[in-house]
């Protein structure tokens, strides 16, 4: 049986891990590969780097890091982070990385999810949401969830399977950095209606969390940040408690 | 040495990457007469069948490993490289594959999410050679939407649930094949690739 995955997300600067919760007030938490060593042997499913800087000058970082992660890491990893051109996703591929997160240039040009898709595979190409509840609705956001669009977050979805995206990152700005759970409401929307994978993101703050995002959330995957940087859970004990709950996760020993 | 094979199908750096951090050799072909040096070749491939398949032709390889592979050389096809062995592809119609393999590569046919993406177990059917020091039911990396079904059962080396359960390694002669990426499936995948680099 296919097992729901866990992903721990690294926000990546200048180059080192930064963790900010609501996208505010970031705090260092150290080497990107030392991190990503220690989440691997803690059975990590996939890992998430996110270029929350993402500047020109800081892209030759970016693709130093995705090279450097493949060399030592046998795990699938994402990398995030201002990516608007299919040469940029090229870039990233050739460096080792195996999928791409694309966000704001998505809702921009659409088009980067259809050429992307095709030059490089559906299962290459992630999109990222950050949604926001707006009444019975919930919003897109771009630019790190600074600037509301009209995109309402389900047709969005929709949009985005039928460009051949391979998968979507579905933050809840409501929820990133509460600890109070995901939103299950649109995550499960979105995964039931869908036919390619949905990761849930924000909210993950204790282990039934996990639990609900892929039991009434429905979602394939689990991403989740401060809760392992800060050692409160390990990738292990939340696996091991899913699997108590029969929920079928890959257990490593 | 090792050769992986280049054909414009995705990317080989991660296979390339694994051999590396293994120790072993290898080289990344792209024309005949690298392949025709190789004493192994591997084959990854990610993307359509079609295109990948008229680039192996195009690329003048398709000959030589078609020698190398009747010459007794060890062959591993990862993922898409599993699916050209097949006779028949069905992705976007019907099209002839390397034909070593007798069967199809149809579409996963059931109401689950398509791409399979993801880790999956793998029950072995029997003991091999390529599986020493693997456990069974070994949990590898998946991406895909189509899926090899030989017409000899006997080749079945392992299968994965997935709405069915599938083929997902097969040996016959001096060929395996893994619909899995053992380059991105940590411990048992870089296990893996070593036991076929020893052959």
């Amino acid at each position: 049986m296919l097992a729901k995955r866990i992903i721990p997300c690294l926000d990546i600067k200048n180059g080192r891990v930064v963790k900010g919760t609501s996208f505010v007030s970031l705090r260092d938490a150290g080497d990107p590969l030392e991190l990503a060593k220690l989440y691997n042997e803690q059975s990590a499913d996939e890992l998430v780097f996110l270029d929350i800087a993402a500047t020109q000058e800081n892209r030759g970082t970016t693709i130093e890091l995705a090279s450097r992660l493949a060399r030592e890491l046998f795990i699938p990893f994402t990398i995030g982070g201002g990516i608007s051109s299919v040469e940029q996703i090229r870039a990233l591929v050739t460096a080792g990385a195996d999928k791409v997160s694309i966000n704001s240039s998505a809702i921009h040009s659409p088009n980067l999810i259809t050429e992307g898709a095709n030059r490089f595979g559906s299962q290459c190409i992630v999109v990222a949401m950050d949604v926001k509840r707006s009444g019975s609705h919930w919003k897109v956001f771009t630019h790190g969830g600074t600037r509301e669009t009209d995109l309402d977050a389900f047709q969005w979805a929709l949009e985005v399977e039928k460009r051949g995206a391979g998968e979507i990152l579905l933050t809840s700005m409501d929820a990133d950095g509460q600890k109070t759970g995901y939103d299950l409401i649109i995550t499960s929307q979105i995964s039931k209606a869908l036919n390619i994978p949905v990761i849930a993101s924000g909210g993950g703050g204790e282990l039934v969390h996990f639990k609900d995002a892929l039991e009434e959330g429905a979602a394939d995957a689990v991403l989740a940040a401060s809760v392992f940087h800060y050692g409160k859970y390990t990738i292990s004990e939340v696996k091991e408690y899913l699997h108590l709950h029969q929920i079928p996760v890959r257990l490593t020993r | 040495m090792n050769v992986i094979v280049d054909y414009q199908a995705g990317n080989l750096a991660n296979l390339k990457n694994a051999l590396d951090h293994l120790g072993l050799e290898s080289q990344i072909a792209t024309d005949a007469s690298a392949v025709k040096a190789a004493s192994h070749i591997l084959m990854p491939g990610v993307g359509a069948f079609y295109p990948a398949m008229e680039s192996l032709r195009q690329s003048g390889m398709m000959e030589a490993i078609l020698e190398q592979i009747a010459a007794g050389i060890p062959f591993l096809g990862i993922c898409v490289g599993l699916q050209l062995l097949f006779a028949e592809g069905q992705e976007n119609g019907s099209h002839p594959g390397l034909g070593l393999i007798e069967g199809s590569v149809v579409r996963f046919k059931h109401q689950l999410k398509i791409p399979q993406m993801g880790w999956n177990q793998v029950a072995f059917c029997r003991e091999d050679p390529l599986l020493k020091n693997i456990p069974d039911h070994s949990y590898f990396y998946f991406v895909h939407s189509y899926h090899g079904v030989p017409s000899k059962p006997e080749i079945t080396l392992g299968t994965t649930d997935y709405g069915l359960s599938f083929t997902s390694v097969l040996q016959t002669g001096n060929i395996w094949g893994v619909q899995f990426h053992p380059e991105k499936s940590q411990t048992v995948g870089l296990e893996l690739l070593k036991n076929f680099c020893s052959f």
